[in-house]
């Protein structure tokens, strides 16, 4: 059977769609889980997607994170199930306190939505199991709150622990240490501002990101590797 | 009781602010010379119900820290002033 992702909608994100489509072109299930649910039902893996939850109100995040669904995936990531957060996900799952640190605007000011390159840095999360370390993929970003930042301890920790999951190679945002992605102490927590989805055909100009997420179907469960 | 509250939040020191920075240099252009140090935040003003102003502030305080600011880059003053006077 193949592994079941389901992808949280909250009002306002829009990549839903295509995190759908890119999992069943590597042959999982996908599924759509509105906001306010209360249980994840039977999903492998859980995907918080880009778009502006609730209209990025506040900050990014900052409401989304109170959204309902958000205890079930709390209690899902908890308990080891892959949670994936790309761009906006990202940020709520750091305003979530899933993962350490927060997004501010980018250091430049400017909207960025261009293809970047990523170098992967660890081959132990739930996203990148399947991806030699080095690798260097080109990922799009689409982003306004893609500027990681965090304390000097936790910087320090996320060093120690091999939790930076992605760098920038020309780093396009400010981002501290070049950070693109970050995993959670237990690795099957994993935030990204780049949009692997969008990376997953020939016909959208890469397919870097396609390992990625083949990495997370693996990981959750049914794929042979 | 009622209070009015101000609650102004603004970016931690030590926290770039790309917004206070371009403001900054923008202002000379205007003829504003020896401006320095701008920080961009936001004010968010409300009225609570509540006994007294020591519970105000305690739970405006609680709303901070788990809602108006992000405490990983944010500040907040809060400021309460029973209804009428603000």
């Amino acid at each position: 059977m193949a592994s079941r992702v389901g992808v949280v909608v909250f009002p306002g994100s829009n990549c839903e769609l295509d995190v759908v489509e890119a999992v069943r072109g590597l042959g999982g299930e996908a599924e759509l889980l509105w906001h306010g649910r209360t249980t994840l039902g039977d999903v492998d893996a859980v995907v918080l997607p880009g778009g502006f939850a609730h209209g990025d109100y506040l900050r990014p995040g900052a409401i989304a994170r109170f959204s309902r669904v958000m205890r079930a995936v709390d209690a899902f990531a908890t308990g080891g199930g892959p949670v994936i957060g790309i761009c906006n996900g990202f940020q709520v799952l750091c305003e979530a306190g899933l993962l350490p640190g927060a997004l501010q605007k980018n250091a430049g000011l400017k909207f960025l939505c261009k293809p970047v390159v990523v170098r992967v840095e660890t081959d132990t999360t739930a996203l990148t199991g399947d991806v030699p370390v080095g690798s260097e993929l080109h990922i799009p970003i689409n982003h306004f709150e893609g500027n990681y930042t965090c304390e000097p301890e936790t910087l320090a920790e996320l060093r120690a622990d091999d939790r930076i999951v992605f760098r920038y190679t020309d780093n396009p945002n400010g981002s501290v240490d070049d950070i693109a992605g970050i995993c959670s102490r237990g690795r099957n927590i994993v935030g990204l501002m780049p949009h692997p989805e969008r990376a997953c055909h020939p016909l959208l100009g890469s397919t870097d990101g396609a390992p990625l997420l083949r990495s997370l179907l693996v990981r959750a469960g049914a794929l042979v590797a | 009781m009622r209070f009015s509250v101000l609650v102004e939040t603004r970016l931690r020191d030590g926290v770039a602010d790309p917004q206070g920075a371009t403001i900054e240099r923008s202002l000379p252009a205007l003829g504003f010379d020896g401006v320095s140090g701008v920080r961009v935040g936001k004010a968010f003003r409300f009225t609570i119900e509540s006994d007294d102003e020591a519970a105000a502030r305690a739970e405006v305080e609680d709303m901070c820290k788990r809602f108006l600011t992000n405490p990983v880059i944010e500040d907040a003053t809060i400021s309460v002033y029973s209804s009428g006077s603000a």
